[in-house]
């Protein structure tokens, strides 16, 4: 048996650089099929979790706890318990949903649209950012359903022959949200599923114990490698990569549809679709960077996940968030154009009235300091990269409440302005939202491969060919 | 012990290999045969025979269900079944209807494909017999197997065994049905 990673530590000074000195290799040198299995596997097999695994997860899953107390209590006595009255009745619940299915954007980008590009450092990031996905999405339909009032009737936005013999308004955005997050979580899953099941048939043959191999043996659908299932199966993931595609692009631009469709200053704009979608991509790479690095780090996966990705995720994430600071400006450049006296008030109090620092802040967070990522210096240096990045992610989260506070709570008559204040309810929602996002990412380090096997030994063989 | 004979498998360190013996044994006039490999191998279904694959149509096929059921769903219930006049708007306003019918042909065409890979692979399927082979517990990890089944008109337990030992591999082996 070849030597694992573990007991071969390998630093990042070691990374091999390109000519103009950037990091290029996708893979640590001398790696084999064993060695990368066994470095992925070994996570989930035979490993007891490391003591951080048990603190995170016990810190997550306390947060977790808090999201469970504040969803009973708010089944119990309603959405008063949350700062929203009228002007502002969107609130915390929507600025989070957006928040949380942007951040979703970032592995479906990745797996699929990296994919047709082909673009090689995709894969050993791709399953973990796809894990991130789903749960990210899972977080975000949680908010608009207890921002129903009543979710234990949610069913009603679904159409089927009811006994009020009514349908839903299927020309309301609110409608398409639900079409678009669902098939979203639907066809994250789908594409999830489909590129696990050869490293579940892996992880079956590796197994030591019974109940791990009957476990894995039944996720695994009996897999065995055939060449004509690898056939179909690839086709299948390809096509899978096709159709998600557009979606990923249409599911934020759906999202961007609920604001844009309505008749508020601020909300009523043509640039909101693009401006949302490269937002998203953009809170996505950040929250991945967030995620990867400590587990890169915690797992040892050095050899797999190198300086080369961490570098390319920085890029997407200037390139996408200089779309994203072309959208604010073309914001406010707008809003002085059109000539429009409820656009330019709006605008006027979005920077200087009473919500004025929030939207300074959100320029700190999301334009200024992600400047630093044009040094190569602060993208290959973990510490740098990880800061910017929760410095990115906190800023769109921000940005979307900065869209949907001030844009409800001065409308067209003075009459009707109002303040909107966070409860401790709207926090304890919002961070447990966090804990139940991590407590599903632990589990799923624990329990699933975060690196795709099969797609890493595809990697090994290429780099055995080049050198061969 | 006497067994049903399933097939003879080679069993291969590299992918190259494989390819190469999957080849051969094409030329050689064998049909019924799968090769098993830990990632996917390029040409190598190609090698066996398998030229094209089902799944593009299947998928193609559940996205015109899901575009046209759709739009169907939309268009039954806001212009026919009950329709709402929304200041003096048409009923049947399609701008408003595609994001919809895009979603749910996404939906169809993706659930299509996980479906039709699944029956046209015969998965699920719990156990096969090439998994009575101990070595082939390494088919997930780092070894390349090349299968030829009893059931091919050219099969002959003795002949294919040392067909199969030409090709040079690290070992070859019986296959208990």
């Amino acid at each position: 048996m070849t030597e694992s990673i573990q007991s071969a530590p390998v630093s990042d000074k070691s990374c091999p650089v390109s000519p103009l000195g950037y990091p290029s290799s996708l893979i640590a040198p001398g790696e084999t099929y064993e060695s990368v299995t066994e470095t992925i596997g070994s996570i989930v097999l035979t490993k007891k979790p490391p003591p951080s695994w048990l603190v995170g997860f016990g810190l997550s899953f306390a947060l977790l706890m808090m999201l469970f107390a504040a969803i009973a209590w708010l089944l119990y006595k309603g959405v008063g318990i949350w700062g929203i009255n009228i002007p502002v009745a969107w609130g915390f619940a929507i600025v989070n949903f957006v928040w949380w299915i942007g951040i979703g954007h970032a592995g479906t980008f990745i797996s699929a649209i990296l994919l047709l590009l082909h673009q090689k450092w995709r894969t050993s990031i791709n399953r973990f950012t796809e894990a991130m996905t789903l749960f990210a999405v899972a977080c975000a339909g949680l908010f608009p359903l207890l921002h129903l009032g009543r979710p234990w009737v949610f069913f009603w936005l679904l159409p089927y022959p009811d006994t009020m013999g009514l349908w839903p308004q299927f020309r309301s955005p609110l409608v398409w949200d639900v079409f678009a997050v669902s098939t979203y979580f639907t066809v994250s899953l789908i594409f999830w599923y489909v590129g696990l099941i050869p490293d579940l048939a892996t992880l079956r043959d590796r197994a030591k114990t019974r109940a791990k191999q009957i476990t894995y043996g039944v996720l695994a659908m009996g897999w065995r490698g055939s060449a004509r299932h690898w056939q179909r199966h690839q086709m299948a993931y390809l096509l899978l990569a096709g159709l998600a595609t557009p979606l990923v692009l249409s599911v934020h631009s759906v999202v961007s549809f609920d604001f844009s469709v309505a008749m508020l200053p601020g909300w009523h704009s043509t640039i909101f679709p693009p401006y949302f979608v490269a937002g998203a991509i953009y809170s996505g790479f950040a929250m991945v960077l967030n995620l990867l690095i400590p587990v890169r780090k915690l797992y040892h996966l050095e050899s797999v996940i190198t300086l080369r990705h961490m570098n390319n995720a920085a890029n997407v994430m200037l390139v996408t968030g200089m779309m994203v600071a072309y959208g604010y400006i073309m914001e406010a450049f707008m809003a002085w154009y059109s000539g429009d006296i409820f656009e330019q008030s709006m605008m006027a109090n979005r920077m200087l009235g009473p919500y004025g620092w929030v939207f300074w802040l959100l320029m700190l967070f999301n334009v200024l300091v992600p400047q630093a990522l044009w040094s190569r210096r602060v993208r290959t240096n973990l510490v740098a990269l990880f800061l910017v990045a929760l410095s990115v992610n906190v800023g769109m989260w921000v940005e979307r409440f900065v869209i949907v506070v001030t844009s409800l709570h001065r409308d067209f008559v003075p009459s009707s302005w109002g303040m909107y204040y966070p409860t401790v309810w709207d926090l304890a929602t919002l961070f447990g939202s966090v804990g139940l996002f991590l407590t599903l990412l632990f589990l799923f380090a624990r329990f699933l491969p975060m690196i795709s096997m099969s797609e890493v030994r595809e990697l090994v063989a290429e780099s055995q060919e080049n050198k061969a | 012990m006497k067994y049903k004979l399933y097939g003879v498998v080679a069993e291969f360190t590299e992918a190259r290999e494989v390819v190469e013996a999957a080849k051969r044994a094409y030329a050689q006039g064998y049909r019924r045969m799968d090769a098993y490999t830990p990632f996917p191998v390029e040409d190598l279904a190609e090698a066996l025979g398998n030229k094209w694959t089902r799944v593009p149509l299947i998928v193609f096929t559940g996205g015109v269900v899901g575009a046209v059921g759709g739009y169907f769903m939309e268009w039954y219930s806001m212009a026919v079944d009950y329709p709402i006049n929304v200041g003096g708007r048409p009923f049947n306003s399609w701008p408003a209807y595609i994001p919809i019918t895009f979603e749910l042909m996404v939906l169809c065409a993706s659930i299509a494909a996980i479906v039709g890979m699944l029956v046209l692979n015969r998965l699920p399927r719990p156990h096969h017999p090439v998994f009575n082979v101990p070595e082939f517990e390494r088919a997930s990890t780092d070894r390349f197997f090349l299968c030829i089944e009893a059931r091919d008109p050219k099969f002959d337990p003795a002949a294919t065994r040392q067909f199969l030992q030409s090709l040079h591999p690290s070992s070859v082996k019986e296959v208990a049905e």
